[in-house]
Order: C-alpha cells, then sequence, then structure tokens
C-alpha cells in the first residue's frame, strides 16, 4: 500500500521537490496539496512581468491542472489548513476537510511584513507577494492615478516598475540611503536609483513613513518630516517573514522560521518543511536557488535516500525589470582586509566592483553590463587565487590572455562545473551534454530537459550561446529570432511590448520599438498590422496597404495576375439558386476554370483584376459572401450529413459547422484556420487533420486542435470532450481566440501549440470555466468589428475603388506639353 | 528634359501612400509608385523573376516585394535587391508642383536619368 504524504502549500519549492519526488520514487506516495491559494503551482519570481505585462499567468503557470491529474495528485485548491494534530497524523483545512498523513510536507512560504503604521488596513494598502496582489495592482492601474512603493529593494522596485510601465505615477520610499542596499553598495544603489528616475519613477530615500492617509480609502501618506506624498494605491514591499505560525501551534521548534536539520526535517520526524518558512542552520532563505535546492533535499529523503543534505551557497541577485542590467553576489562590505577592484565607465553606465579578501574573491557587484557574473560566481565559489590576472580580472574572462571581448569565447572559456541558471542550480556540463544526449535544438526543449533558464530568466543569454556553442550551426534560436531585418525583436517579444507599451499604429510600434527601416517591409508589415488589430478590436483601423495583395483585394493573386474567388458555403451546405448564379457568373465574366476545393467550396479561377466587383457584386445579389479562402483568418468548417442523412451520425454535425462557421467567419487569426465538424468516429469530415475539429459521439463531442495536412502530416491533439453543442462552440472560440492573442504571425495552430505546450492552453480553456468565457467574450466582442462582407463593401464601390481600375489608360496617347 | 514627352496620368492623391497603381500604355502595363514620404516612382509591371504584377506588390521605403514570390525590387533603378540579378525597365515620372498631377514618360531612362527625376 501507498504511503500517504500531505503537502501543506502549492508554491515552487513544493512543485520542484514532488517532480524530483515522482523522478526517484513515483509509486512511493500517494499525495495530496492543500493550497491556500485558489490555483495550480506557478513561476512566483514571474510575478512582475505579468504586472508590467510582459507575460500572462497562463504564461507562467508550472504545474496546469492536468499535471496533477497524471500523478494522481488530490490538490484542494484554496483550501487553507488551520490545524496540524500530530498525534493523529491528520490536517484539517478552513472549509472542514480531514485528511491523514504518513509523511506531512510544510511549505507554508512567506508571509510580506506589514509596517505597523496608522491608515496600514485602509482598502488601497496591498502587499506584493502572489496573484491576487498582483490582479489587485492591475485593477488600481486602470485609474492611471497615484502610487506609492514601500521598499526599494528587489520586490518594491519590481512592482514600481511594472506600476509605471501600467501608467502609473509611482514613487518608492526607501528607508536606506541607497537602493537595493542588501545587494548593492552605494554606488551602484546610485546608479540603479538614476536609472529607476529615468524611467519616470520618482524615489525618495532615507523616507520614514508616518501614517497613511485617507478617509475610508488612502488618499496618501505622510512621512516623519510632514511630507505630504497623495497616492490612491500603497504597495508595502518592505520584506518577508517566514509563515511558521501553523508549525508552532503544532508544537514544532520554531525560531524565526520553522527549524529544520540539513535533510529538511522538523523536530518531528514524520514532519518535514521546506521553502521560505524553513529555518536551517540559522538561515532562513527568499530566492529560489536555495528553495530548490531544499526541495531536491526533501525529495531525496522522501525518497529514503537520506544522504542528501542541504549546504549554504551565495546567490546570485538580479533585478528583473527590462533595460536594467544588474548582478550582486556575496559579501561587498568594505573591511580592513578586505581589498576592492573597481572599474566606472560613467558614460556607459557601467560599474563592476569586486571584494577580494586574501586574493579570493567574496563578492561582486556588476551594473550596466553583467555578462562576467557567471565568471566570477565561478571563481568565487572555487575560491581561486586571482593574483595572477589581478592586473585584467576586472575586464572579464575573455580579456584573460588577450584574447577578443567575444561572449562565445568566454562561455567557451567557462569550465564544465560553471553555474549557469542560478536559480534550478544547472551547471554548463548539464545543459551541453544534455543537448548533446537528447538531440536538443531549440530553447525550449533545453529549458524543458534541463529546467535552465526556466524560472527567472536572466540567463536565457548564456543558455543560447551555450546551445550555440554545442550545435554550431545546427543551432536555430527560434525564441530570439527577429520578425525580420527591420527589428532585432521576436514576434513573441513584439506581441508582448505592443500590449505592454499600449502600442495602437505601426509608426508607433516602429518608432517605440527602434525600428531599423523608415516603414518596414513586407514581411513585419503584415504581421504588425495583425498583432494591431487582433489587440486592439474596435481601436486600430486596418492598415490595407500592409496587407498581402490577397487580402487587401479579397480574392486569391494567381500565376499570370488573375484571382480566384470562392464564395462562402456554410459547412459546406449549397443550393441550386447559389450553383445556379455561380453558373451565370462563370458564363458571364468567361471564367476558364471552375474547381471543388479541399474545403467544399466551389473555385472560380482566371477572374480578372477590373471583374472582381462586379463577379462579387453578383454573388451577393444570390445571398453569397466571400469564402476568405485569401485570409489569414477562419477559412472553412468541413462537415458530414451527420444525424440528418447518415445511418450513423451520431450528432448535427452539419448544424454544428454552418453554426461554428456562421459565428468565427471574419475573424483575423495568425495563420489560415480550417475546421472540420464529423458526425460520429469514422470521420468523413477528416476532422483529425484540421486547425480545430471536433467528432461527435453518442456521449458529445470530442474537441480536437492542432493537426496539419500541408507541408507537415500530423493528426490533432484531443483538447477536450463536453457534453452540448453550446459549450463545443464556446471552447472552439476561446481556443481560437487564445490562438488570435498568442500565435506568432503565420504560424499554424499546430506549431503554436508546439511552442506554449499543452498545459497551459488546457490551463485557460479547459480547466477554469471563468478564463474560458473571458476568452469566448473577447472573441465576441472583436467580431463585432469584423464582421462585415468585404465583397460588398466592395462591389457598392464603398472601399478601395481605386484597387480595381487602371488609374490611366495611355493606350490612346495625349501628350502633357 | 531634352524634348522628352510627359503624359498626365492623374494626381499623387489618386494612389495611396506606400501603394500602387498601374497606367495602360503601347508600351505594356506600367505600375507607378508613392511611397511613404510622397516620392513616386515608375516601373514596368512585371516582375524580372516571373513576370508578376509588381503593381500589386507591399511598397515600402523605396522597394516593393512582388506578390508573388517575394522578390524586393528598388524602385529607382529598377534592380533586384538580394542575391538575385535581374532588373525592370523604369520611368521618369515627375509631380507638377501646384496642381500635384503625375505625369509620366514612356521612354526607358537611364539608371543617371532616374536619379535627375526624383
Amino acid at each position: 500500500m501507498r504511503e500517504k504524504l500531505v503537502v501543506i502549500g502549492n508554491g515552487m519549492a513544493p512543485g520542484r521537490m514532488l517532480e524530483h519526488l515522482f523522478d526517484k520514487a513515483p509509486d512511493q506516495y500517494e499525495v495530496t496539496i492543500f493550497n491556500a491559494e485558489p490555483r495550480v503551482n506557478y513561476d512566483r519570481i514571474m510575478l512582475s512581468p505579468v504586472l508590467s505585462g510582459e507575460k500572462s499567468y497562463e504564461e507562467i503557470v508550472i504545474h496546469g491542472d492536468g499535471w496533477y491529474i497524471d500523478h494522481g495528485i488530490t490538490l484542494y485548491k484554496g483550501h487553507r489548513i488551520v490545524a496540524i494534530d500530530r498525534d493523529a497524523k491528520t490536517v484539517t483545512s478552513d472549509h472542514g476537510v480531514t485528511e491523514s498523513y504518513d509523511k506531512l510536507v510544510i511549505a507554508t512560504g512567506s508571509v510580506p511584513f506589514i509596517i505597523p503604521v496608522p491608515g496600514k488596513d485602509l482598502p488601497g494598502v496591498i502587499t506584493y507577494r502572489d496573484l491576487d496582489d498582483v490582479q489587485a495592482m492591475l485593477l488600481a492601474a486602470q485609474s492611471r492615478a497615484k502610487a506609492v512603493v514601500i521598499g526599494g529593494g528587489l520586490l518594491g522596485l519590481e512592482a514600481a516598475a511594472g506600476l509605471s510601465a501600467r501608467g502609473m505615477e509611482v514613487t518608492v520610499l526607501h528607508v536606506m540611503p541607497t537602493l537595493m542596499e542588501r545587494q548593492l553598495d552605494p554606488a551602484a544603489g546610485y546608479l540603479l536609483q538614476k536609472a529607476v528616475e529615468e524611467r519616470g519613477i520618482k524615489v525618495i530615500t532615507r523616507a520614514n513613513t508616518k501614517q497613511i492617509i485617507g478617509d475610508g480609502k488612502v488618499e496618501g501618506i505622510e512621512l516623519d518630516d510632514g511630507t505630504i506624498i497623495p497616492a490612491t494605491l500603497v504597495v508595502m514591499a518592505v520584506g518577508i517573514r517566514p509563515n511558521s505560525g501553523l508549525a508552532k501551534e503544532a508544537g514544532l521548534a520554531v525560531n524565526r522560521g520553522i527549524v529544520v536539520d540539513a535533510g529538511m526535517q522538523t523536530s518531528d520526524a514524520d514532519i518535514l518543511a521546506l521553502g521560505e518558512c524553513a529555518e536551517v542552520d540559522g538561515m532562513v532563505y527568499g530566492l529560489v536557488a536555495p528553495l530548490y535546492e531544499m526541495a531536491r533535499v526533501a525529495a531525496a529523503h522522501l525518497a529514503d535516500d537520506r544522504s542528501a543534505a542541504f549546504v549554504h551557497a551565495d546567490t546570485p541577485t538580479k533585478l528583473k525589470v527590462t533595460g536594467i542590467d544588474l548582478y550582486s553576489l556575496g559579501d561587498f562590505a568594505d573591511g580592513e582586509d578586505r581589498q576592492e577592484i573597481v572599474l566606472r565607465d560613467a558614460t556607459a553606465g557601467i560599474y563592476k566592483r569586486l571584494v577580494l579578501k586574501d586574493n579570493r574573491i567574496i563578492g561582486t557587484v556588476l551594473y550596466g553590463e553583467t555578462s562576467d557574473g557567471a565568471w566570477f560566481n565561478d571563481l568565487k565559489k572555487k575560491a581561486t587565487d586571482i593574483s595572477p590576472m589581478r592586473e585584467t580580472l576586472i575586464f572579464g574572462q575573455s580579456f584573460q590572455g588577450g584574447a577578443p571581448l567575444d561572449p562565445m569565447a568566454a562561455v567557451a572559456a567557462l569550465p564544465d562545473d560553471a553555474e549557469i541558471c542560478g536559480c534550478n542550480g544547472v551547471c554548463k556540463s548539464k545543459i551541453t551534454g544534455t543537448i548533446a544526449e537528447k538531440g536538443l535544438t531549440s530553447l525550449d526543449d533545453v529549458r524543458a530537459h534541463t529546467k535552465a533558464s526556466s524560472s527567472c530568466g536572466s540567463c536565457t543569454g548564456l543558455v543560447e550561446q551555450l546551445m550555440a556553442l554545442t550545435l554550431g550551426d545546427a543551432f536555430d534560436p527560434a525564441a530570439v529570432k527577429p520578425m525580420c531585418p527591420c527589428t532585432d525583436l521576436g514576434h513573441g517579444d513584439v506581441r508582448r511590448l505592443i500590449v505592454a507599451k499600449e502600442l495602437k499604429s505601426i509608426p508607433q510600434v516602429m518608432q517605440e520599438l527602434e525600428w531599423k527601416t523608415s516603414c518596414g517591409c513586407a514581411k513585419c508589415r503584415p504581421a504588425l498590422n495583425y498583432y494591431l488589430l487582433a489587440d486592439w478590436p474596435g481601436e486600430y483601423v486596418d492598415d490595407k496597404q500592409s496587407r498581402f495583395i490577397n487580402e487587401r483585394v479579397h480574392a486569391n493573386i494567381q500565376k499570370d495576375g488573375t484571382y480566384s474567388v470562392v464564395p462562402r458555403m456554410w459547412g459546406g451546405i449549397t443550393s441550386a439558386k447559389e450553383l445556379r448564379a455561380i453558373a451565370d457568373v462563370a458564363d458571364k465574366f468567361q471564367i476558364p476554370t471552375v474547381k471543388c476545393t479541399g474545403g467544399q467550396r466551389i473555385d472560380l479561377l482566371g477572374v480578372k483584376k477590373e471583374d472582381l466587383p462586379a463577379v462579387w457584386g453578383d454573388l451577393n445579389a444570390a445571398g453569397m459572401v466571400s469564402g476568405a479562402a485569401y485570409a489569414k483568418g477562419l477559412r472553412t468548417v468541413k462537415t458530414c450529413v451527420g444525424t440528418d442523412w447518415c445511418r450513423f451520425g451520431t450528432q448535427d454535425s452539419t448544424g454544428l459547422g454552418v453554426r461554428i462557421e456562421k459565428f468565427m467567419w471574419g475573424s483575423w487569426t495568425p495563420a489560415k484556420v480550417k475546421m472540420a465538424v464529423s458526425g460520429c468516429p469514422r470521420n468523413c469530415a477528416e476532422a483529425t487533420c484540421k486547425d480545430v475539429g471536433v467528432i461527435c459521439t453518442d456521449a458529445g463531442y470530442e474537441i480536437h486542435f492542432a493537426g496539419a495536412a500541408g507541408l507537415d502530416i500530423k493528426g490533432t491533439e484531443v483538447l477536450c470532450q463536453v457534453k452540448t453543442e453550446d459549450e463545443a462552440l464556446e471552447t472552439i472560440v476561446a481556443l481560437t481566440q487564445l490562438y488570435r492573442e498568442q500565435g506568432h504571425y503565420l504560424e499554424r495552430i499546430y506549431k503554436w501549440l508546439r511552442r506554449v505546450g499543452m498545459d497551459s492552453i488546457q490551463a485557460a480553456i479547459v480547466d477554469d470555466p471563468n478564463k474560458r468565457r473571458h476568452y469566448f467574450d473577447r472573441f465576441v466582442h472583436s467580431q463585432t468589428f469584423s464582421q462585415t462582407d468585404p465583397w460588398a463593401e466592395r462591389a457598392r464601390g464603398d472601399v478601395a475603388t481605386h484597387e480595381f481600375k487602371p488609374m490611366a489608360d495611355l493606350t490612346m496617347l495625349e501628350a502633357a506639353e | 528634359m531634352n524634348g522628352e514627352t510627359f503624359f498626365a496620368i492623374g494626381t499623387i492623391n489618386d494612389i495611396p501612400r506606400r501603394g500602387a497603381r498601374c497606367v495602360l500604355t503601347p508600351v505594356g502595363r506600367i505600375a507607378v509608385f508613392r511611397t511613404a514620404d510622397d516620392q513616386v516612382f515608375a516601373t514596368e509591371d512585371r516582375c524580372p523573376h516571373k513576370g508578376g504584377p509588381l503593381s500589386q506588390g507591399i511598397v515600402h521605403d523605396a522597394s516593393v516585394t512582388c506578390p508573388l514570390h517575394n522578390a524586393v525590387i528598388s524602385l529607382k533603378d529598377g534592380e533586384m535587391r538580394g542575391p538575385d540579378d535581374g532588373k525592370v525597365r523604369t520611368f521618369a515620372v515627375r509631380i507638377e508642383p501646384l496642381t500635384k498631377v503625375l505625369e509620366l514618360s514612356l521612354s526607358p531612362i537611364a539608371a543617371a536619368f532616374a536619379d535627375a527625376a526624383e
């Protein structure tokens, strides 16, 4: 029989512990988790990018619901444990659930420190700790009003940068003379303050808060010196303390945190503690690297490997504010027995300082240029005697021996055991070895297999250099591949910056993101036009000159410069009247070829451009609209005849297909979207190789997606099963909207899935009905601006009349002078 | 202008910025382009690669990308950009300063003349 393991808390440390445990001893425990937050495990380090708008919650989920199901974990979301009964070996939640355990892991994390000043309980005073706090801040930021952040440490500055990016006027109050004084010396703190102020954030140091003022809600802050700073939002980010109350009540040994030995065991042999709530050897920890180390040790002990022991190591600190490079490690206080080496470059905003003791590095502060951080860290860790290279040490690794300052050479020169990813404790040889062993070629693969750069992401550049080094020309840095030669930014960066900086026109994007050409090129302009259209429906005006010809004239250009015309036939259903109209049009305009398409439509090929409006006018008159066979948008929904006719049909597949097509036509997507609905598993509509497909069964509807039958051939993946047609429609629409918001231009759905992973898609569309509804609603909103037949507008002569006839005919010449 | 003949083809506002239109002439179809900064250029409406109608392409800077296979052609001299060799004929086109009427010459021009016409 399996032992029962109960985990209190569902943060990053216990999540990582369980990953290790399932690797080592997959069947030893039956696991139950109680999470006080009503959600799955997410990457708390990445809350700042969520706040600034550079990432979404979906992107920072570590374990989607599927992971818990796959490992047979019972996850109680929104359950806070209120009591541990060590005699009965049970825990009880605030909702009254009691579970018994053989082993208990306490991972309750930390609670933000609230400074005890009058007004601290006013509405509008929040802390910065979890997703709820971020959501509260985002809500407050909508007012574009004033915010005060108390605390100029790592969290406070990230919060301030995020709120400022969201349009708030932000003041940071810091009680010490310089920012981040625990990680930075005063010189670097000064540079940091300048950089923060350049972003429009006001910084007041030596600021003692006297009280928070307001009547019923926050109105401002008063300092000791009488200064009053108006604010509608106050964020307290002054520090955290271990959340050890529960353990204390249960009678476990508690100092600052829950006291554990080097094997993470508390004073009760059956109870372990890890994470920010744990105290090892008198130390408590808040950065992720030591917490992950605790996770590794705890998992080993749970799997009966008693040899694993936690050892203290200094962890480098990095600030996650886009555009500010900062690295700090170890001890950098002045002292009689210490020496320092300093490099300053005021124009470039660079400051580097090494603190030495007995010819060994004991501390490092790098500001503005941090690429040598890993090397200095390695020298420190190994206590290397640096006297032979002391003269040039500060210039970095690649300078040693006079080699050129090539970042690749620097990485190549790193020893195999040099730490690359501080968060996850991954060394160089682990990355290069895994790349070779598993044949990895993309950054995402390396993240998946080694965890390197998967937490805070600040070592991404180093990891990519290692990949380039290991793979040579085979390395395709897809994640950072620029959109086109006009920019160094990739599609993902551009999309996130469009949203984060609220960029709403192509010239604005090019200006703000420093495009290298004056008006882009044929690659980036259509992509930007799509992103702006998808992100700002109703606000952004479609730029027709940035559309590929097919989308500009709503027909497909052919090799001879003529066009093909495909009218919509909802779900592939047509009628004698429509067919007659098509036949008449073919005769009238002498259209040479009439052909059936793969998507159950009729294609008229060889139409002259100047005839297009008249052809459309005739088709409109018979009730037909554009079939969008040219669009990066919804193309066709193929159907079989389902219960209408078929003796095997289980549902009304034709009806559902027509309904989907009528609901979704006119929408633009990153690449074309083809769908199909089959009425039974015999799958006559070939739904399992489509971008989105439905297989009807007696029990309901199986929603498939991410198939391909073009350059690549790939069967679909099953997203979920639903019971009703309404649910099927809502799921498909929400899925398409998620793709519209995340997809890179020209990236088909199957490639998007490969990039973002099934877990994140299911977390957004399947696991949480509210979230699905949000995506659905956003699609519906966007549709209100896109369901106008482009053919009718042009046939009437309302739009783009210039497109369809020559501006002049000089075949009968007439001289101007 | 050496007595060269120019023909009125419409005004600059008949062409959208970053767009093109075509003119039918005895020497074949000519594409007339207007850039974002209101320069105008004229070339034959035939890509040197596989004959695609350049007037249907996306206009960026002083270049156009052919709609058939994405060849990029410089509007100033008609040369294909990038590794490919190829060239389209260019024609002089000028803007009458007061009326903004566009005037097109039908004699294919040498590159030196194209510079002078800008």
